[in-house]
């Protein structure tokens, strides 16, 4: 089956995983600016990193048949640096008209702390003036029901921003029908160990249906599988769900959300 | 919740439970053995805290509760209020 992997890390995997990902049925991906592991020291770093986002990674993944669309932002993990968050802030709109941009992303919490919160707004309001779709991380663990409604609190405290053009991401079963019933967009992300399975993404699809419902691999430096968004459509199917059902959720939907950004393109496979 | 929207599950229970029943049973024995192993070693715990939300999220297990998941997350999560902003010094106010 085609599928998109919406959040997906790919700067830190092989291209091996790329080769791997097209034989899965990998059509299309989106890869969100990101913790390096380490705190970068400058500015000057994350224009080289959206430079990575937008240029070499885009011609990496279409060696494979694979079409890599990116998202860009300062990290909440380095948010806690206000000015560098400033300058990087500042610095995106450079990079805003390249066209495997698809918005601001992933910005939110991670300690759910003040720099974070202010660093977010900020984030919040370059993405209102430049009309930008936006792709939200939410913490993880004990935070992330806290950070997951300050998060929505600061999202409708802006007029500006229109619901159906924000995707929070890594839902779990204690935040998805919250940021459903607001009219967001949500993400599942699968982690082989801790955090969301295959089988517990399919029981929030279950419970909750396929509409505004993502699911993606994070497939970052850390224990991640970067297949994981085929384990959860195999998932699916050992439950007997059909292939349109199945369909919506990794294929269809991450498209709908997509073609809201002016820039992107896809060609479907014929 | 939307549940006009749930595609609902085409398993039935038993078919579930076949499937599972290994699974569950292993679980149970691991966080068993965690537990003895925690109580067999030479200093006894110290973090009362965290011992009473691991015994907590098991009674949960065993309520009938529809959304048994969600209780346990729940459980294990820092309080969100509504005045956050005030505390942290973060108005939202006038904002776009
Ligand atoms: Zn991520």
């Amino acid at each position: 089956m085609d599928y998109f992997d919406p959040h997906i890390h790919m700067v830190s995997r092989t291209t091996d995983d790329y080769a791997t990902l097209a034989r899965m049925g990998c059509v299309g991906m989106s890869e969100p600016a990101f913790w390096a592991g380490f705190d970068r020291g400058s500015a000057a770093s994350f224009r080289d990193y959206f430079r990575q986002l937008t240029e070499f990674e885009r011609s990496r993944a279409a060696s494979y048949g694979i079409a890599h669309y990116t998202w860009l932002c300062i990290n909440a993990k380095e948010a806690e640096n206000v000015e560098l968050s400033r300058e990087v802030i500042a610095m995106i709109p450079e990079f805003l008209d390249r066209p495997n941009v698809l918005g601001i992303g992933e910005i939110g919490l991670n300690k759910n702390t003040k720099n974070e919160s202010i660093v977010f707004l900020e984030h919040l309001d370059l993405a209102a003036k430049y009309n930008e779709l936006i792709l939200i991380h939410t913490p993880h663990l004990h935070d992330k029901y806290l950070g997951t409604r300050m998060i929505l609190d600061m999202l409708v405290s802006d007029a500006r921003l229109e619901r159906h053009r924000v995707l929070v991401d890594h839902v779990e079963e204690h935040t998805i029908g919250e940021v459903l019933d607001r009219g967001f967009w949500a993400g599942m992300t699968l982690y082989p160990v801790s955090k969301c399975t295959p089988a517990r993404a399919a029981d929030m699809v279950e419970q909750f249906g396929t509409e505004r419902l993502c699911v993606n691999s994070a497939g970052d430096w850390g224990p991640s599988q970067p297949t994981a968004v085929p384990n959860f459509i195999f998932e699916m199917r050992r439950r007997g769900h059909s292939e349109a059902t199945i369909r919506k959720v990794v294929y269809e939907n991450p498209l709908a959300f997509f073609r809201q950004c002016h820039r992107f393109q896809f060609s479907p496979r014929q | 919740m939307t549940p006009e929207k749930s595609v609902g599950s085409p398993m039935t229970a038993q078919q579930i439970l076949d499937r599972e029943f290994l699974e569950v049973r292993a679980r149970i024995v691991k966080i068993a053995a965690t537990l003895d192993r925690i109580d067999r070693s030479a200093a006894p715990t110290a973090d009362a805290e965290r011992m009473e939300l691991i015994r907590q999220g098991l009674l949960l297990l065993l309520g009938n509760a529809p959304d048994r998941a969600r209780q346990v997350q729940m459980l294990f999560s820092l309080p969100y209020q509504t005045d956050w902003p005030q505390r942290l010094g973060v108005p939202l106010e006038n904002r776009g």
